[in-house]
């Protein structure tokens, strides 16, 4: 049997699982029986794709099923590009069924998720097995349809039910705008497979509205800004495992659909292009970290990192599609490979980081880590595992994070022996933006870290915290471990992405594995070369020498003496360092990207009232976008309704009208 | 083809395009369900002509279904009607004339254009053929738009009807069976119209639609 049947029968029994969740719901064993059986279904197809993509076959195999379109059937196939994302979702949705494992038991209404969460694992690996537009389409929809379902799981909280509102109309707006692209790429004969769509001739405006399209449908699920709103909303909604895997593997689905599109279907690109994915994504990297920077609500700064990390892999995106236009195909393979190498690593820590926000919310009930703190002594191991997501997300080496952005900003410096001045003056300015979002991300991380989990306890709640379940441990400690992984041995994935790359870009960055001492080097080993392996071992032994000298050296006098208390004799944990004020120079600072206004209430000096400081963000996204947009929707539905209550006589004369202005058009200018 | 069964198919379908324009400012009731009759005579004359003309044996059944129907049953039906209403000395206002027959004109124009246009590969036969069906489509049309008298607006979905019957004989014919029941759905149309008619003045005492809108408290 081959890959792509083996896989197809996984995602069947999946869907059979979806079923077995609705019958079994209510029963104890429920959540367990459905969890294993998605981590051993997602685990299967895991290795189904990484065995087609290791294989280094490249084999293209087609299952046509006799469903769908009667002329197109359901068309599914394994490609290197489909396989890596299958490797993707999959390594994330085992991670997330294993978390769920222990996370689930907590869960307080597991019927509103059991019969659901399967379901959405199968729409997202059929996503990446559809090789027809319709079928691509369908599983699209059916995947945002499914994490609606999960999205409302919390659905007696007013918030989440308009989460999942926004999220909804987005989700249409999106899938609308890929349905006009697949339909401009299928042309008018209704070429809807794939393999049609790669051959097909198109005129020459084409190209560039397909790709306005895919960056608005593919954009919106991701979370490209101004697209971003509903993300923000509807991944904190839903449970943290489904959060997990909404922020770190339904965007990249979204990512998939826009690389299958521009990369594949819609032939050699053009070099502006590249400064419209370039620019939103620089853009979607500075609004997204600010607006992570600033937020209290854990699982929402956690949904705002994952804007910036997408705006991160359009980056590299974009940049490949600039080198490709060029002919740089050396240069092309090495971005396209950082964007993959992020999509990658983006799931492994993201996923982790939500984990232990399930596990901090789980603990201590609270989401705010204006009210949490001192959480390292009651979560050791929680602590630690967050702590290391955080090192990873906030690209510090040998982790992850890391190589991917590292090899990014290798591309950027190829970008001045591109031939175009636009591209020229465009991609130092986008690499000076990425950078102030790796700066803000690392400041973003040190706040949430060290406001949450440092220092004393904010509240009751974080003082009587516990420590997550074995199972879930063990996921957080799987990922942990793969990103350190990945951040040692990077040249073993450059490589293992290699067919990937080439069938994306044409071409591949040389080979890695083969390099003396595991280094890395992407363009010539005079510019420049990075070896994890040789940095965690310096920090390693770095750390051990430090502390074997300390205890040698240092004197073993002791003394007893009162703390240092930092100026503050009151011992109450109101007088620590807030999260606002850790975060206020920097609000201060960028505060006019969010109409951040600042309200200080001083009472008169006799009054007993307590001071307040109130602070106004807003999301200019809405106040220029989306509220225009809602407000004209309004007034339009206004000045329709009259039209429910027209005279007999009025009503067919705006038919009458109708047909004689259509008959004019057709007079006029056919 | 030959010359005089080209000009002698256009003239008919012309004529009932003259039989609209007719329809369009008649103000009593009897003479417009005269004019009526006399378009569906047109018609059935039109469709005998294409039947011949097409060597074509069942569209001579559509012409007996036009003129049994048409030029016959429904004027005599719609005359007691209206005598049982007791309107047939009401004379009913049609608002601008003048101006109906420009617009009208104007309509005939349009039709003239998009359908050369846009058939301009098609038999010759067809081709004005269909031009002239529009125009009574759309005089139809109109007709509904600018009557206030319930029956008037019958008339005008009737003549609109048989414009359709037009084009579908210009264009080498229809299936019968289509013929057949687009032909019984109008005779279904008139019955109940016609029980709608009596119910409406039943209720408002006038058949003036313009009671209706006067019921559900709308403004004119």
């Amino acid at each position: 049997m081959d890959n792509v049947s083996l896989a197809l029968m996984c995602v069947a029994a999946l869907l059979a699982t979806a079923v077995l969740g609705v019958l079994v719901r209510r029963s104890a064993a429920a959540s367990g029986l459905v969890y294993s059986l998605c981590l051993i279904l997602s685990l299967a197809i895991l290795a189904v794709a990484a065995s087609q993509l290791l294989g280094g076959a490249g084999a293209t195999e087609i299952t046509r099923l006799p469903i769908g379109l009667p002329w197109v059937g359901a068309n599914f196939r394994l490609d290197p590009l489909s396989s890596f994302f299958l490797v993707v979702i999959d390594l994330g949705a085992a991670a997330a069924s294993l978390y769920a494992l222990g996370y689930g038991r907590h869960e307080d209404a597991p019927e509103r998720i059991l019969p659901f969460y399967p379901a959405f694992l199968a729409g997202m690996n059929l996503v990446l097995l559809a090789a027809d537009a319709f079928s691509f389409l369908v599983a699209w929809e059916f995947m945002s349809l499914t994490s609606w379902a999960l999205v409302m799981a919390h659905h007696r909280d007013p918030e989440n039910r308009r989460a999942g509102y926004i999220y909804l109309v987005m989700a249409s707006f999106g899938t609308l705008a890929l349905l006009l692209a697949f339909g401009l790429l299928a042309g008018p004969a209704g070429g809807y497979g794939f393999a049609d769509m790669r051959v097909a001739v198109h005129a020459a405006w084409l190209p560039g509205l397909v790709l306005i399209l895919a960056l608005l449908g593919a954009g919106s699920k991701a979370g490209l800004v101004p697209l971003h709103v509903w993300l923000p909303l509807a991944h904190p909604a839903a449970p943290s495992h489904v959060s997990a895997l909404m922020s770190g593997v339904m965007t990249k689905v979204a990512i998939y659909g826009f690389v299958r599109i521009v990369f594949d279907l819609l032939g050699a690109p053009v070099w502006w292009w590249s400064i419209l994915v370039l620019g939103l994504g620089a853009v979607t990297v500075v609004l997204g970290v600010l607006q992570a920077v600033l937020q209290r609500d854990l699982k929402r700064l956690l949904a705002y990192s994952t804007v910036e990390n997408i705006g991160i892999i359009f980056i590299g995106l974009g940049l490949a599609l600039a080198f490709q236009a060029n002919g740089m195909t050396g240069a092309a393979a090495l971005s396209f490979t950082a964007a993959l190498l992020h999509i990658f690593n983006h799931s492994l820590f993201k996923g982790l980081l939500f984990f232990g926000a399930g596990a901090v919310l789980n603990g201590t009930g609270e989401r705010d880590i204006e009210k949490l703190g001192g959480l390292i002594r009651t979560m050791p191991q929680t602590a630690f595992l967050v702590l290391g997501g955080c090192l990873a997300i906030s690209a510090l080496p040998p982790l992850n994070g890391f190589v991917s952005e590292w090899l990014i900003f290798q591309a950027i410096l190829v970008s001045p022996d591109l031939p175009q001045w636009g591209l020229k003056l465009v991609i130092p300015a986008v690499g000076a933006l990425l950078a102030l979002g790796a700066a803000l991300s690392a400041a973003c991380y040190v706040r949430a870290f060290g406001i949450g989990f440092l220092g004393r306890p904010r509240s009751p709640a974080a003082s009587s915290a516990h420590e997550a379940d074995r199972l879930s441990l063990a996921a957080m400690f799987m990922l942990l471990g793969l990103c350190v992984l990945a951040g040692i041995l990077p040249g073993f994935l450059i490589d293992a992405v290699a067919p990937a790359v080439r069938e994306a870009v044409g071409h591949a960055m040389p080979a890695q594995a083969s390099l003396p001492w595991l280094s890395i080097v992407p363009v010539a080993e005079s510019r420049s070369s990075y070896n994890g392996l040789l940095i965690f071992a310096f920090i390693v032994i770095a750390t051990l020498l430090t502390v074997k000298s300390i205890h040698r050296l240092a004197s073993r006098a002791m003394r007893r003496g009162p703390a240092w208390d930092c100026g503050y004799p009151e011992p109450s944990p109101l007088t620590q360092y807030t999260a606002d004020s850790f975060a206020q120079p920097l609000r201060r600072v960028f505060g006019e990207f969010f109409l951040a206004r600042e309200k200080v209430t001083m009472p008169k000096p006799e009054d007993p009232l307590p001071a307040r400081l109130e602070v106004r963000l807003r999301d200019l996204a809405w106040d220029m976008i989306y509220f225009p947009i809602e407000r004209t929707v309004a007034l339009a539905g206004e000045k329709f309704n009259a039209l429910q209550f027209l005279t007999i006589r009025r009503y067919l004369g705006l038919v009458f009208a109708a047909l004689v202005s259509l008959l004019l058009v057709v007079a006029i200018w056919a | 083809m030959d010359r005089f069964v080209l000009d002698f198919a256009h003239t008919l379908a012309g004529f009932m395009v003259l039989v609209s324009f007719m329809l369009l400012y008649q103000d009593r009731m009897f003479s417009l369900l005269n004019v009526f009759a006399l378009q569906a005579l047109v018609l059935a004359a039109s469709v005998a002509w294409q039947a011949h003309v097409q060597d074509a044996p069942h569209l001579y059944v559509t012409a007996l279904i036009a003129l049994v129907l048409k030029a016959i049953i429904i004027p005599i039906v719609l005359h007691r009607v209206v005598v049982r209403l007791g309107i047939h000395r009401n004379i009913e206002t049609v608002g601008g004339i003048g101006l109906t027959m420009l617009f009208g004109m104007g309509l005939v124009a349009l039709s003239m254009v998009v359908m050369l246009r846009a058939t301009a590969a098609a038999d010759p036969l067809a081709r004005e053929d269909l031009a002239f069906a529009l125009s009574v489509v759309l005089l139809g049309l109109l007709m509904m738009v600018t009557r206030r008298n319930a029956v008037s607006q019958i008339i005008g979905f009737m003549s609109l009807e048989n414009g359709l019957i037009l084009a579908a004989t210009g264009a080498k014919g229809m299936p019968l069976v289509v013929e057949i029941s687009v032909a019984f759905s109008v005779l279904v149309a008139l019955i109940v119209i016609g029980v709608f008619l009596f119910r409406i003045r039943e209720r408002f005492d006038s058949v003036d639609v313009h009671a209706l809108d006067e019921s559900r408290g709308e403004r004119q």
